[in-house]
């Protein structure tokens, strides 16, 4: 694909990933919501979280690995402690880091 | 006098330390995946320019790993849009799950905040909204420092070629889902939340096996937010 191609389809790209990001902020945001709607919005942030958590934990590499050679399972589960104990946040983020980095360092 | 109190925000310096701050382990989860991205992008055959323009103006990590797939594989450049637009229609969830947080906001910010709406300022800005830190200039001040990382990340990557460093020694390849969980933790209040989490955990798992991996995210969003505002509708009508 020469350059310019790409560049065009750069450019699409742009567009159609700024669309949907705006679009729902712009017309919603001055309007009273219903209360239904606004009901359904609030599990919005969790339901994305749960699924981004279960997605990089579970199956890192794509595909689920629930397996003892999944590092990133047994990192959870002390972040998973410390988040729900302190509602930290860089805190979780350190542990999380120092484990993986930590496992790799020692075990290889 | 006039009403410049309305808002009593840190201000310079301040904003900007506060900024940095908040967006530390975006950055950490940023520079490195952006690096990969910028290593892969020149490989594929896209130019430096071209590579580190994507980033500026798409910025949406997942959608530019596998649109650098698809250049390397051949695809027509129509699929590599259309896999981008469904790759990324799940920011549509998290746009409007944020309006209600923007209404005192002035019009002509919402197309700049929107611009950097990504699952991780997503995330971050969710919860300060929640607990009432609402100051904007911090919050584009967040976006603006996880773009730069971002696209530091790729210049990098673009620089170093083929030369690849491992990131993984240090285990900054935890630091998203690290702040993922945290977040997580942070929305499990009560019951209903408890089950629209686990549900879309779940549901994040499954459906790549029924062949929706492209829409897996937003399905499993959509679905676990209806079931959990049913069984809040249920609860409220049994009391």
């Amino acid at each position: 694909m020469d350059q310019h191609t790409v560049l065009l389809v750069i450019l699409g790209m742009a567009a159609v990933t700024y669309g949907p990001r705006l679009a729902p902020a712009w017309l919603l945001s001055r309007r009273e919501l219903n209360p239904m709607l606004a009901r359904w919005l609030s599990y919005v942030p969790v339901s994305v979280l749960g699924a981004l958590t279960a997605q990089s934990v579970l199956a890192p590499t794509g595909s689920v690995d629930v397996s003892a050679a999944n590092l990133y399972l047994w990192a959870a589960v002390p972040c998973f402690v410390l988040a729900v104990r302190t509602k930290g946040f860089f805190g979780v983020v350190a542990l999380g880091m120092g484990i993986v980095a930590g496992a790799r360092f020692f075990l290889g | 006098m006039e009403q410049v109190l309305e808002q009593p925000a840190p201000r310079g310096a301040a904003v900007a330390r506060e900024s940095l701050r908040l967006a530390l382990p975006i950055v950490l989860g940023y520079v490195p995946v952006g690096f990969a991205y910028g290593v892969l992008a020149v490989k594929s055959g896209l130019s430096p320019l071209n590579t580190v323009l994507m980033s500026l103006v798409v910025f949406a990590g997942s959608a530019q790993l596998i649109a650098v797939g698809l250049f390397a594989a051949g695809a027509p450049p129509l699929s590599v849009v259309l896999t981008a637009f469904v790759v990324n229609l799940r920011h549509l969830l998290m746009s409007a799950a944020v309006a209600p947080h923007l209404a005192g906001w002035p019009r002509r910010l919402l197309p700049l905040f929107c611009f950097q709406l990504t699952d991780e300022t997503f995330a971050l800005h969710l919860s300060r909204f929640q607990r009432k830190d609402t100051d904007r200039a911090v919050t584009i001040g967040v976006n603006m420092v996880a773009q730069a990382a971002w696209v530091a990340g790729s210049v990098l990557g673009v620089a170093s070629g083929s030369l690849v460093g491992d990131v993984r020694p240090l285990g900054l390849d935890f630091a998203l889902p690290a702040m993922f969980i945290a977040l997580l933790c942070g929305q499990l209040k009560g019951r209903p939340h408890l089950a629209a989490g686990i549900s879309a955990a779940g549901l994040a798992l499954l459906l790549p096996r029924l062949g929706l991996g492209q829409w897996s995210v937003l399905a499993a969003t959509a679905l676990a937010a209806t079931l959990g505002m049913v069984a809040e509708t249920l609860a409220a009508r049994k009391e």
